[in-house]
């Protein structure tokens, strides 16, 4: 099909524009939609990032996990820096780290859908971060290890690195309850 | 303050090492997004924030040297002229998105221009590494080297379950996108690519073609990156991108050994009658050139032609639109463009 404008290049935007009920079907060329203000592209073309962003868009959930609708949802307002959560799901950008606390409720289902249903960080911990965040990764380790070992039914091995997990449970608590002195 | 050198030289010092099945990758990047805790994201932040964190980052780290790498070089964006914007947007050392922050952007670079550190882009800091070839691993433990290095005088923003909190939701957790530049002739010729993209996606790993708009890759170059960056390891990211990459080279020396015999002279004489245009002719757009680019690389890569790799990836960053005007010291209409371009093709090819 060509283009109903230039009638040279080929159709690659199909659009239907309902004006007052009446329908009407338009076919045109990326060049012709883009003058005509069909479509509008960011500058450099479509990004990774535009292509991932138009993911948010998709309907989120009218109601919490308990049932009850999320009524004022879209007033939520980060105090930090007034970003609401219309605003953050227009733009796609969060303005500061407590818009991640404000909006948190309901952040899970975008993350999920953005990240193949990942919802929580596994990986890199800033070395400032206190030392007990580091802890709580390897002991997350050792677990995983521990598991392991008893499905292989590796029993002494197991024995050694539950002792370490021990320990490192100690670690933290201590560690912890240190933090809180400081506070 | 000296950047001219950035300007000056078309091909970033880390390029000129042959790195791994570098016939086929070209170059591995890490990049990983950071923010600083106490101050408001790019997006949103008046300009007297971000103005703090620019001059904090100039203090603290212009000249300071991160092991090999030599100096780091702090340029503030706004002291540089458009077409010098342009050249090092074209070297990939920033991005276009921090050249439209003129007033609050900067950016690091090291002396071999092996790390850049942008400024209050997206996100107030952005870490990338460059590696020549297909070292994914080394550009991932330099990248950690540099992000800890930082990190002695900053405080990030990390939240323990979601990760490094970075401005768009897209990047959240490791923050890191990974990517390699991968030059596929043989897979496109042979129309195999199209078909192996879906299940690419599937395993979380995008492909895109680095120059030219939507499906149409100039010069058969492509970017593929990671999609997820949360609820990984950047370990285990860059294991599977690896995975897929390694799979995307062995098909790409298939179908070279295919093509090279099921065309044989037919092959013999499109990639030279490339190198002939590119040798003699007296005007090239940008299209083209990579075009023709594309095919004497594989020409080189086949053992065809007896040229250094150097020249091409010097040819394609010399070409561009900022280079061409920095060069000429003045702005040029499309059409003088491609009229020294033609020229500087054929001087460069001459004298190899």
């Amino acid at each position: 099909m060509k283009c109903q404008q230039c009638q040279k290049r080929p159709a690659t935007v199909h659009y239907t524009h309902v004006i007052n009920g009446k329908k009407t079907n338009i076919h045109v060329c990326e060049v012709c939609a883009k003058d005509s203000g069909y479509m509008t592209y960011p500058e450099e073309g479509f990004s990774l990032h535009d292509l991932l962003t138009g993911l948010f868009h998709l309907d989120t959930p009218k109601v919490d996990y308990q049932g009850h609708p999320f009524q004022q949802i879209e007033e939520l307002r980060c105090p930090s820096c007034a970003m609401t959560f219309a605003e953050f799901k227009r733009i796609g950008k969060f303005g500061c780290i407590d818009c991640y606390h404000t909006f948190s409720n309901r952040l899970d289902p975008i993350f999920s859908r953005v990240h193949s249903g990942n919802t929580r960080h596994l990986g890199k911990i800033p070395k400032r971060k206190g030392g007990h965040l580091h802890l709580k990764k390897q002991l997350a380790d050792y677990r995983e290890q521990l598991a392991t070992l008893i499905e292989n039914e590796a029993f002494e091995k197991a024995a050694i690195v539950r002792d370490n997990i021990k320990e490192l449970e100690q670690k933290i608590r201590s560690k912890e309850a240190g933090d809180n002195d400081e506070l | 303050m000296s950047y001219d050198q950035f300007m000056d030289q078309a091909v970033s010092p880390w390029m000129l090492e042959d790195g791994p099945d570098h016939d086929i990758v070209l170059s591995s990047r890490v990049r990983l997004a950071r923010n600083l805790a106490d101050y408001k994201f790019p997006v949103i932040a008046p300009s007297e924030e971000l103005n703090h964190v620019k001059q904090f980052i100039e203090k603290e780290y212009n000249q300071a040297s991160f092991n090999e790498s030599g100096p780091l070089q702090f340029i503030s964006i706004q002291d540089l002229s458009t077409i010098e914007k342009m050249v090092l947007v074209e070297k990939h050392l920033i991005s276009p998105l921090l050249t439209k922050k003129s007033d609050t952007a900067a950016s690091l670079i090291s002396q071999d221009e092996q790390i850049s550190i942008m400024i209050n882009e997206e996100d107030h800091l952005r870490i990338q590494l460059y590696y020549p070839g297909f070292q994914l691993q080394d550009a991932l433990n330099k990248a950690f080297e540099v992000d800890d290095w930082l990190e002695d005088k900053v405080n990030y923003a990390f939240d323990e379950k979601r990760g490094y909190l970075t401005s768009c939701p897209t990047n959240v957790g490791t923050g890191m996108r990974a990517s390699v530049m991968m030059h596929l002739p043989a897979l496109v010729i042979t129309k195999q690519l199209n078909r192996m993209i879906p299940a690419i996606n599937h395993l979380g790993v995008v492909v895109r073609g680095i120059y030219g708009e939507g499906s149409e890759a100039l010069g058969n170059l492509f970017q593929i990156s990671n999609q997820i960056t949360l609820g990984k390891s950047e370990k285990n990211i860059i294991e599977d991108l690896q995975g897929v990459v390694r799979q995307l080279i062995e098909h790409e020396r298939h179908a070279r050994d295919k093509l090279l015999k099921e065309l044989g002279t037919g092959l013999e004489d499109r990639i030279f009658r490339s190198l002939g245009v590119l040798k003699y002719s007296r005007i090239m757009d940008t299209k083209e050139m990579a075009t023709r680019l594309s095919h004497v690389r594989l020409g080189v890569d086949l053992e065809l032609i007896d040229l250094s790799r150097h020249i091409l990836t010097e040819l394609t960053v010399l070409t561009q639109p900022g280079f061409l005007q920095y060069h000429a010291q003045k702005t040029l209409t499309p059409r003088e463009r491609d009229v020294l371009r033609a020229s500087v093709i054929r001087k460069k090819l001459i004298e190899a």
